[in-house]
């Protein structure tokens, strides 16, 4: 199953690898995986979608919690939350197919933020599946060129609290 | 008054209490050569990395305490790898400094640059690059701290040759502020009562000891519940001496090698208590048919290793010497149920019991020497005395687990998880250097031996006598065993067609060489190896195609043992 899972880390020289290197080294996959300071520059959130069975799920959160400069896991899988993707699709677009893209655009609420003769840029953002249903309409007008970011969760307020990834501190 | 960052480092290791350090010299680190003999601790000039590592492993398993190397940049810090990754996969606490390039000159390929850090990343339980001088005492006393709490580890420290020619206000810190580090010493109450509950109810009850006993001075508590409730106790190889093996209640080791009565235990046992053991491969066997029929009672500092191989049924995070004096609490509370408990497994005792009569661990001694004859011979001629043994890696390793009786933890030093190959030497040399007066052995085989074998010199330089005992099959025996059972006796790369006279190798280092060739010099050789106030290389010249057995093949359920 798909999990997204949120690590609050210390902004420090290398976390980025050893998290990459956590994943790599015990064969668990990363799907998409976002990093970005808070605001407290000394820390930094990841946001990383990952898939399993409940066991590789819990050996990633335990694993992660039992790195020294990770602070807290989150499994966002397992509460009421939302989660957000954003992404720029290079679509060729001449003459007549501009006025269809256009609709296109406009259904799924994303925005136009570059024209050229041949092409359009649109930016779309929303949940994965949200970002799949518009690549997979766009893609008979021709897809010149993707760009993509990972995804970034947040649980809901009043929500009940996203399970922390391991009861447990680690070792 | 400032202090340099070389300064720092030293001072630091004497506020730690280090007592040795082993090392090896060079550019990146010659301030800190400079300013050693200012300071209270002895530094063991080793002939290569990989050994400093081990040497250090083989002092902090002994002892408990940190063990602490030293080597320069680039090259030397890259011969630590291996002995890294074997403390880690084995927990030994360990804190190991690396030279680096200046500052300004990491990433350009400077002379002597390697990225230890980065490659050194996923065999350390953490690790550190300082980048500034003012950080450097802080982040010595985290290093250590991280090493030795929780489930301890290596942690290297990578030293830029800047940061320790900087100067800056010295002051060690008192305490540690890890945000992220807070291991769980303390097992759930709830947990230990579920877990009393169902031990207590238990009518073919086993405790399955691992590493993490030793690591965590659990002998004690293990003893006296194991005892208390005549709950039979195997142990893993790196478990051997948490559980004294001349009680009756002791099965040996299980697994691979394991004996015949611990694997079947292990098979039939209906509640089976894990204390500080992580379901290695080589412990279990095929997986699903491991204690098929037992609920499951896990007790380990980390987390990670709970319901990572196996599903468990009550598992408790812990520490595992604190976990067995709550449980021996809550038994003394249930003194009634736990009488009761105790006396109600006459049948399962009496049918492992049968089950030592009919595969004891044997061997023929016939009139070319027997590995397993020598190590017997060593246990004997030792008992009393406290003796020290370290390993190789291969046939002699599982002989020495087999036929040595362990009695007492720390006495045992043998790379488990990694399974290294000239780990034994230099490990040997570390806990001779943490106890000059008691006897140290390492038992070798003659291929690991030649992997660290100019450790000879360290061992004469600073008189450390080490007993090498090189179990002499002029094989790599173990993989040429796999050869000989599964792959039709194809002998690929296995027979050391050429290896060195081991007696003229150690006289030429200074040390004393011996060799016995018959059975019967096998025990006037241990009388002069006993007696030796230096180092030796006793070279028994054994059986060529002797087999470890029992042996299960790799893959198959324990029960499936190929016996002798
Ligand atoms: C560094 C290293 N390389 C290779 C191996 C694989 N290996 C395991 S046992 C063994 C043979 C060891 O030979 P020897 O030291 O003579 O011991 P014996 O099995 O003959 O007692 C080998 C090559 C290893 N464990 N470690
Ligand atoms: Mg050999």
């Amino acid at each position: 199953m798909r999990h997204v899972i949120g690590v609050l880390v210390e902004n420090e020289f290398g976390v980025l690898s050893r998290i990459s290197g956590l994943f790599s080294g015990r064969g668990f996959n990363i799907e998409s995986l976002s990093v970005a300071e808070t605001d407290d520059p000394r820390l930094s959130h990841m946001t990383i979608v990952t898939r399993g069975d409940d066991q590789i799920i819990e050996q990633i959160t335990k694993q992660l919690n039992k790195l020294v400069n990770v602070l807290k896991v989150v499994d966002f899988t397992e509460t009421d939350h939302v989660s957000r993707g954003m992404m720029l699709v290079k679509i060729a677009a001449e003459g007549a197919k501009r006025v269809e893209l256009l609709s296109i655009v406009e259904v799924f609420r994303a925005r136009v933020i570059d024209l050229s003769p041949r092409a359009m840029i649109v930016e779309v953002t929303g949940t994965d599946s949200k970002l799949h249903a518009f690549l997979e309409t766009a893609v008979s007008f021709g897809i010149k060129d993707i760009s993509r970011t990972g995804m970034v969760a947040m649980t809901r307020d009043g929500a009940p609290k996203a399970r922390a990834g391991a009861q447990v501190r680690a070792a | 008054m400032k202090k340099s960052g070389a300064q720092i480092v030293l001072q630091s290791l004497q506020i730690e209490g280090v007592k040795a350090v082993f090392g090896y010299p060079g550019g990146a680190v010659i301030n800190l050569y400079d300013e050693m003999p200012h300071h209270q601790f002895t530094h063991y000039l080793v002939r290569h990395e990989q050994a400093a590592v081990h040497a250090a492993d083989g002092y902090a398993r002994a002892t408990g305490e940190v063990g602490v190397a030293l080597v320069t940049s680039g090259p030397g810090a890259t011969n630590t790898v291996t002995g890294l990754a074997t403390a880690y996969m084995d927990s030994i606490p360990l804190v190991v400094f690396t030279g680096q390039v200046p500052t300004g000159l990491i990433g350009n390929d400077a002379f002597q640059e390697a990225d230890i850090v980065g490659i050194t990343r996923q065999c350390t339980k953490h690790n550190f690059l300082v980048k500034d001088v003012c950080d450097l005492a802080r982040i010595i006393k985290e290093a250590f701290h991280i090493a030795r709490t929780g489930r301890p580890g290596p942690v290297l420290v990578d030293l830029p040759k800047d940061v320790l020619v900087a100067t800056t206000t010295f002051e060690y810190p008192e305490t540690v502020q890890l945000r992220g580090y807070n291991p769980t010493y303390e097992g759930h109450p709830g947990q230990i009562r579920r877990a009393v509950k169902i031990l207590l109810k238990a009518k073919r009850p086993l405790f399955y000891v691992g590493g993490g006993a030793i690591l965590d001075d659990a002998a004690a508590p293990l003893t006296a519940l194991a005892t208390r409730l005549r709950v039979p106790v195997t142990t893993t190889l790196m478990g051997l001496g948490a559980f004294p093996e001349d009680d009756d209640l002791s099965l040996g080791m299980l697994g691979m090698h394991g004996t015949y009565r611990a694997n079947m235990a292990v098979t039939e046992s209906d509640v089976m208590v894990a204390i500080g053991a992580r379901f290695d491969d080589r412990v279990t066997g095929r997986i699903d048919e491991f204690a098929p029929g037992a609920k499951i009672i896990h007790i380990d500092i980390d987390p990670t290793s709970i319901s990572k191989n196996v599903k468990v049924d009550i598992p408790i995070v812990g520490g595992v010497r604190d976990t067995l004096e709550k449980i021996l609490v809550q038994v003394e509370e249930l003194s009634d149920e736990a009488a009761e408990f105790a006396a109600g497994h006459d049948d399962w005792l009496a049918r492992i019991a049968k089950w030592r009569e009919l595969h004891k661990l044997a061997y023929i001694q016939d009139d070319v020497i027997k590995p397993q004859y020598v190590i017997e011979r060593i246990c004997e001629m030792t008992r009393g005395r406290d003796p020290i043994i370290s390993t190789e890696v291969g046939q002699n390793q599982m002989w020495a687990a087999q036929f040595f009786q362990f009695t007492r933890p720390r006495t045992w030093l043998s790379s488990g998880g990694l399974g290294t190959m000239g780990y034994g030497f230099p490990a040997a040399i570390g806990a001779q250097v943490a106890f000059p007066d008691r006897l140290v052995f390492d038992i070798a085989g003659d291929g690991s031996i030649q992997m660290n074998i100019q450790e000879l010199a360290t061992a004469v330089q600073y008189n450390l006598p080490v007993k090498v005992i090189i179990l002499n099959n002029g094989y790599l025996g173990m993989v040429r065993q796999w050869q000989e059972l599964f792959f039709r006796k194809h002998y690929s790369s296995t027979e050391m067609a050429v290896a060195p006279d081991f007696v003229k190798l150690a006289e030429a280092y200074g040390a004393i060489g011996l060799r016995a060739t018959h059975p019967r010099e096998v025990v006037p050789v241990l009388e002069q190896v006993l007696a030796a106030d230096r180092p030796v290389f006793a070279d028994f010249v054994i059986a060529r195609e002797e087999n470890v057995y029992p042996m299960v093949p790799a893959g198959e359920p324990i029960s499936n043992m190929l016996l002798v």
